[in-house]
């Protein structure tokens, strides 16, 4: 818990952000690029589906990190409600629009996958239609952000948003166990173990390792400028406040 | 260019939208960072800053007396508490 308390000092998560930006940058540059060459020029075609299970590696870790980033605003939520940690709502407020983004690229590339091998590009099954619950999550709660215009009471009214939108992760996860979907069964994280070949294993954890340092990296980024907006706007506010004394 | 099949259109298609949306976010993202660290700049060359940040340092000044501590160590210790730390 203390490095988390240290943390919550705005300024010296800045100096922390400030010195691991550049270096996340070149992880991120280099685990991307081997695995964009892995997917598009190692892996080979699969058994059934051909080349389009190139797909796959775009997909996957986009749903991945979809689900990642609302696990993370729900666990922000908490750190609103309970701790009144001063970075919980910064971290939640701009891990939303990244999450969207992801879970966005998620269906979209599930629809482009879905068309060739399922002969439609989408079907109202419970993996599809819980992912779809996911994205409009993320929209409510960036409109909820945008339409309250005090930071704390927009974090609390978000905070409860994100707690109660996190029940669909679960439901995401097993809905492909729970209920006969279109959608292929769990085949990585898994009792027994991935089902999928290594040869295809591997370009696919590198692309997800490349997408969550960047998914990592946008998000401090992100939340530097969060709380360097704050300032601005409470460096105006003391502006506006001097101003007005100085006609009294 | 490797040989993708009968499906190309649709594996260029998903690839080349994962480019655009994930490359609009990390522009939208980069963008907004700089737009805020030149706004603190613009108000901070006007003389605003905030009560916390250091003042600029003055070659003329030179004080030999020992600097005034900023806060006792009972503040000091409330303001590291989470949930008291202004941003």
């Amino acid at each position: 818990m203390t490095p988390m308390i240290s943390l919550a000092n705005p300024t010296r998560f800045l100096s922390l952000v400030d010195r691991v930006v550049p270096w996340l940058s070149v992880v991120v540059v280099i685990t991307l690029g081997i695995g964009l060459y892995l997917s598009l020029f190692v892996a080979p075609p699969d058994y059934q589906q051909g080349e389009t299970v190139k797909i796959m590696f775009v997909h996957v870790p986009s749903a991945w990190l979809g689900m990642l980033g609302y696990t993370l605003i729900a666990v922000a939520a908490l750190g609103t409600l309970i701790w009144r940690h001063p970075l919980a709502d910064v971290a939640a407020k701009t891990a939303a629009p990244i999450g969207a983004t992801f879970t966005f690229i998620a269906l979209v590339t599930g629809s482009l996958w879905g068309k060739p091998m399922w002969g439609t590009y989408w079907v109202w099954d419970a993996r599809l239609t819980s992912m779809l619950i996911l994205f409009l999550l993320y929209l409510g709660l960036i409109a909820l952000w945008q339409a309250i215009d005090e930071p704390g009471r927009a974090g609390r009214a978000a905070a409860i948003l994100g707690l109660v939108g996190a029940i669909n992760i679960p439901i995401i996860k097993f809905s492909v166990d729970w209920w006969n979907t279109l959608h292929q069964p769990e085949s990585i994280f898994r009792a027994g173990g991935p089902t999928i070949d290594p040869s295809l294993l591997i370009p696919l954890f590198v692309m997800a390792g490349g997408f969550t340092a960047l998914f990592v990296l946008l998000h401090l980024i992100a939340m530097r400028a969060e709380i360097l907006r704050r300032r601005v706007h409470a460096l105006q506010r003391t502006q506006v406040e001097h101003a007005a004394l100085a006609e009294a | 260019m490797p040989d993708l099949g009968t499906h190309a259109s649709f594996i260029i298609a998903a690839y080349a939208v994962t480019f655009v949306a994930v490359g609009a976010l990390v522009i939208a993202t980069l963008e907004d960072d700089r737009k805020q660290r030149r706004k603190i700049a613009e108000l901070e060359r006007l003389g605003i800053r905030r009560r916390s940040a250091k003042a600029p340092a003055s070659p003329t000044v030179k004080s030999r007396s020992k600097p005034k501590a900023a806060t006792t160590p009972a503040k000091r210790k409330t303001a590291s508490r989470p949930g008291k730390t202004r941003l």
